[in-house]
């Protein structure tokens, strides 16, 4: 009898994983004892990294995007179709397109995340991200109009993609706007929801200094209620009302609700074992990247380890032997300080980061990592 | 112990910081004024994130009861 691998989303940790796996089953692929299929909703791979540098005019949306055609092993069964219902007990999934039901043997869920902007009343049209593409360009827009002042960072939920983020923005724009001769008519003001401007509080400790030495103003305990797009201002919860020139938010984000519906987790993440990545509610379901509830960060390097993990141990379960890979909360990041410097950390379940000092070798590591992404898809790298 | 009832619970247990706080705040922000909040955590961190961030906000931590392996906080909406 023929095994079936599904794996549900097509960003990191799903192509990778594929690949992997396409790799790792080539006996039992060709023996024509194991099939893998890929279901995505759309027919490109996004590498959403690039969008960071979209507002800054150094990137491109498209330098993002591959068709998963061309990044997915032929072996792969892909499926441009988005799934509508999990059913774990009968182990089968219900799509939008066509009108069979796709039955699986193994399932893995990398769905991913979503933006949520309309859970803050006037976020979607008082505030700008960098977390879509078309936020993306519209903030390119937006700032390079901008000649003078307030310009305010407001990370306005977490758990989000890459915690780094919302620090590179700033430490980029504040960069950026200096080299224009900018940067003494444009304040720079970053909001975090908890007491210190990182959750992870040896990356906190690292930044706050920074900021400091470089004029960005920071505001705490800052959780985002609602915006006035026509005030031009953010009021938080906790009662301080910030006023505005360019509105930049980290918008809530959630999972997709049809995990919720399936029993799997809340908000569509999946309760996982951290170690494992095995669903809690459910036989013969894996989860992984931000769809995996591990507490470990929303980043790429998380999805594309974990899908190593998963790959050893559907290979294991395929051929009868016990799966004894597990995550141990392995995660790399790159940390951009500026236009041309960049940090780097590496931290797992029991060893917390501690950023390099920046330097220019090491934003030059990010951009090369950046162009060889795309081996990382491939299972390459 | 407190004979407090919650009008909504959040168990955060086994999330790393600041998954608890975070979680409490997403309750706030739905409740209504006056309802009470209550979010277990058996993280240490939550010990001093918690009433710092009501203080803050201005709503008031009604009560904090140790358990055997984690916290309870009972945090009333302004």
């Amino acid at each position: 009898m023929t095994e079936h691998v599904v794996i549900v989303g097509g960003g990191t940790g799903g192509s990778v994983l594929a690949n992997d796996l396409a790799d790792r089953l080539e006996p039992e692929l060709d023996a024509g004892d194991v099939r893998i299929t890929l279901i995505n909703d759309d027919a490109d791979h996004v590498y959403k990294p690039v969008w960071l540098y979209v507002p800054f005019g150094q990137r491109e949306p498209d330098d993002g995007r591959r068709p998963l055609e061309d990044l997915v092993d032929d072996r792969v069964d892909i499926r441009i179709d988005r799934v509508t219902e999990i059913d774990t007990d009968a182990e089968r999934l219900e799509s939008m397109e066509g009108d069979d039901t796709i039955e699986y043997d193994h399932l893995v869920l990398a769905t991913g995340s979503t933006l949520v902007p309309e859970e803050i009343p006037g976020l979607a049209d008082g505030g700008h991200d960098y977390y879509s593409e078309s936020g993306a360009v519209d903030l390119r827009d937006e700032l390079l109009s901008l000649t003078e002042g307030r310009l305010v960072l407001s990370v306005v939920g977490t758990p989000h993609m890459c915690p780094a983020a919302p620090l590179e923005f700033v430490f980029m724009a504040d960069d950026w706007l200096r080299e224009r001769g900018l940067r003494e008519d444009v304040e720079i003001t970053y909001t975090y929801p908890i007491q210190r401007v990182h959750g992870n509080p040896h990356i906190a400790e690292w930044a706050r200094p920074i900021m400091e030495e470089r004029d960005i103003d920071v505001e705490t305990f800052f959780n985002a209620e609602s915006v006035d797009p026509e005030a031009e201002t953010i009021t938080s919860m906790e009662g301080t009302e910030l006023d505005y020139d360019l509105l930049v938010t980290i918008p809530p984000h959630a999972g997709v609700d049809l995990i919720e519906e399936a029993g799997l987790g809340d908000d569509g993440w999946v309760d996982v074992d951290k170690h494992t990545l095995e669903a809690e509610a459910a036989e013969n379901v894996y989860a992984l990247g931000d769809t995996a509830d591990t507490g470990v960060p929303n980043a790429g390097s998380v999805a594309h380890y974990q899908a190593g993990v998963v790959g050893q141990r559907l290979a294991s379960e395929i051929r009868g032997r016990p799966a004894t890979a597990t995550y141990d909360g392995k995660t790399l990041c790159f940390i951009e300080t500026g236009m041309d410097a960049a940090s780097f950390v590496e931290f797992d379940y029991e060893t917390p980061p501690a950023p390099a000092p920046p330097s220019e070798k090491l934003h030059w590591s990010k951009l090369a990592y950046n162009e060889a992404y795309w081996l990382t898809a491939r299972g390459l790298l | 112990m407190t004979d407090m009832e919650p009008d909504e619970t959040v168990d955060a247990r086994g999330a790393a910081c600041p998954g608890p706080l975070m979680d409490l705040i997403g309750a706030i922000r739905s409740a209504d004024s006056g309802e009470v909040v209550r979010l277990l955590s058996d993280n240490e961190q939550s010990l001093s994130d918690v009433p710092e961030w009501a203080e803050e906000a201005g709503n008031e931590l009604r009560a904090v009861e140790e358990l055997d392996d984690h916290h309870e906080f009972y945090v009333e909406k302004a």
